[in-house]
């Protein structure tokens, strides 16, 4: 039996330190001031105080949150009803859905980030075809419009599968017992069906949200350079402004308010399963 | 359940995998447009993909992120692979603490991961570049090996090993003989998620590499704020390379059913 157990102690190891050891220097990082030496360490919270007193900064915060948010709810608006639809198709078309849905996250998120960079520009396709019909043009890259479809479109394929995953493991019978017993389709959805997708919504909207958040690029290509969320702060202040003790604390600050998030999830899918007595 | 075929759904799944799809057929087609716009096509043309394969620095990024997602792949799926059987073996406590700092990487933003290993190698003072980006690929890799390769475990006799053993087999050979084919399926797809994840990373590569050593995504970002259409041309040799790897991993094991069906 012992003769396998040493072959994890590598690993263990590696872990210490290329894992544990950055989070670590993140934390250290954050409560020290900014020097040039090393060897001293004054604990400090001005670079946590000084985020929350310049204007500028929150107002970074409010807006990556905005997005984040808006992206979340667009994803579970439009990525429901398809996880929906695939998990209700015959077992043949299921496996096809799936596998067109999962190839583009495969393929790498700049270059089809890249893409909507042509697409929505003010002479681009979509444009044309507005001004055709007698709409456009409408101003769609460098705006909000442009960042958030661009984090939609990068993103909702996690929803949608995570969504899929749980609706496809629930056990049709209950649904064919409810109506039987008189429940309408409504109905049927709302007690039954829905109630038993919440785990697949839950991690859907973590792995909507946490990307969301963070993500730096597609704001930056869509957004163009003017368009600030807080992964961009954080990219400018180690790679250009060069003050990594203040970087660290607000990846610090994105992290605490990322669990936060998850936990108030989690807590309304508990509070939702227990009002309704409990998941079958 | 009754089949749901409302002319709804069906439209709505199409618009959908329009969505999905648009952009990158948008790609494709530009790649062999004839003129530097982004917007309007002017005939046809292989003029970016002479440009790209005579540009030094584009050859040499498809050169960095080939080599470094092989080398990941490989690195982190025999480690991953050996460590997931060694815990397998090992007291719940250690399995559970490593399991928990393996979600680190996995579910923290892949920023703070990133800037984490950037002050890391700095603090060592480790020059960033090729080695830099090697080592942080091959420690977000290890974790999806893992994790697919566990569950694997999970479903297999404890008392294997301990036959082949009893049967005269070394540890080694119980290891490679009975356990390793076992959980070939778990390796395999493990395997791929970590050469798709190195292939396709950016956020970490951006920040722990240096030294003019970048992958294809990096180059995308910094060459995307000026108008270059060779980069239409770069996306779709990315496309061909990531959607030629899905299917012979999807067709090898179709080939190998078949030739056993053929000697049987």
């Amino acid at each position: 039996m012992n003769h396998f157990r040493k072959m994890a102690y590598p690993y263990v190891a590696w872990i210490s330190v290329m894992v544990v050891a950055p989070m670590l220097l993140i934390v250290m990082y954050a409560f020290i001031q900014k020097s040039n030496d090393v060897t001293t360490f004054r604990f400090t919270l001005s670079n946590f105080i000084r985020f929350f007193s310049e204007n500028v900064y929150t107002d970074v915060l409010k807006r990556s949150l905005y997005v984040a948010v808006l992206t979340t709810i667009i994803c579970l608006l439009l990525g429901y009803p398809a996880a929906y639809i695939i998990a209700m198709a015959k077992p043949k078309r299921k496996g096809l859905m799936v596998l067109l849905i999962t190839f583009p996250t495969w393929i790498n998120m700049l270059v089809r980030t890249y893409a909507w960079l042509g697409i929505l520009q003010d002479d681009g396709i979509i444009n044309s075809l507005l001004t055709a019909i007698g709409i456009g043009p409408v101003k769609m890259i460098y705006t909000d419009f442009a960042v958030v479809l661009g984090m939609v479109y990068n993103f909702i394929p996690f929803m949608i599968l995570q969504i899929y995953a749980a609706l496809d493991k629930m056990d049709k019978s209950y649904i064919e017992a409810a109506s039987d017993l008189g429940a309408n389709k409504v109905q049927c959805f709302m007690k039954v069906t829905f109630p038993m997708s919440l785990p697949g919504v839950i991690s859907g909207i973590t792995l909507v949200f946490l990307p969301a958040v963070s993500s730096f690029f597609i704001p930056k290509l869509l957004g163009g350079g003017q368009y600030v969320l807080i992964g961009n702060v954080i990219e400018t202040q180690f790679l250009t402004a060069g003050d990594w003790n203040f970087g660290s604390a607000i990846s610090l600050i994105m992290a605490v308010i990322i669990m936060i998030s998850l936990y108030i999830t989690r807590k309304l899918d508990t509070d939702v399963t227990e009002a309704k007595g409990g998941r079958l | 359940m009754k089949e749901k075929k409302s002319i709804g759904s069906k439209i709505f799944m199409a618009l959908l995998l329009i969505f999905f799809y648009a952009p990158i057929i948008y790609i494709i087609i530009f790649s062999f447009n004839g003129s530097r716009s982004l917007t309007h096509l002017d005939g046809f043309s292989l003029r970016w993909y002479e440009k790209m394969f005579n540009d030094r620095t584009m050859m040499e990024s498809v050169v960095y992120t080939i080599v470094i997602a092989l080398l990941s792949t490989v690195i982190s799926t025999v480690v991953g692979t050996i460590t997931s059987i060694g815990l397998s073996k090992s007291r719940p406590i250690l399995k559970k603490t490593v399991e928990q700092i393996n979600n680190f990487p996995i579910m923290n933003p892949e920023i703070v991961t990133a800037i984490g290993l950037l002050m890391f190698f700095s603090a060592l003072g480790v020059k960033k570049g090729f080695a830099t980006l090697l080592l942080a690929h091959i420690m977000f890799c290890i974790p999806y090996v893992m994790l697919s390769v566990t569950p694997k475990l999970r479903s297999l006799d404890p008392n294997l090993a301990d036959a082949a053993m009893d049967l005269g087999a070394t540890p080694a050979q119980a290891l490679i003989k009975v356990i390793v084919p076992q959980i070939m399926p778990g390796i395999v797809s493990g395997a791929l998620i970590a050469f798709t994840m190195s292939f396709d990373d950016f956020i970490i590569s951006y920040f722990v590499t240096g030294n003019g050593v970048s992958n294809i995504s990096i180059l995308v970002y910094t060459m995307s704020k000026r108008v270059n259409p060779s980069i239409n041309a770069l996306s779709t040799l990315v496309i061909v390379i990531i959607t030629f790897v899905l299917l012979i991993v999807n067709i090898i094991p179709i080939i190998r059913e078949k030739k056993e069906k053929r000697t049987i």
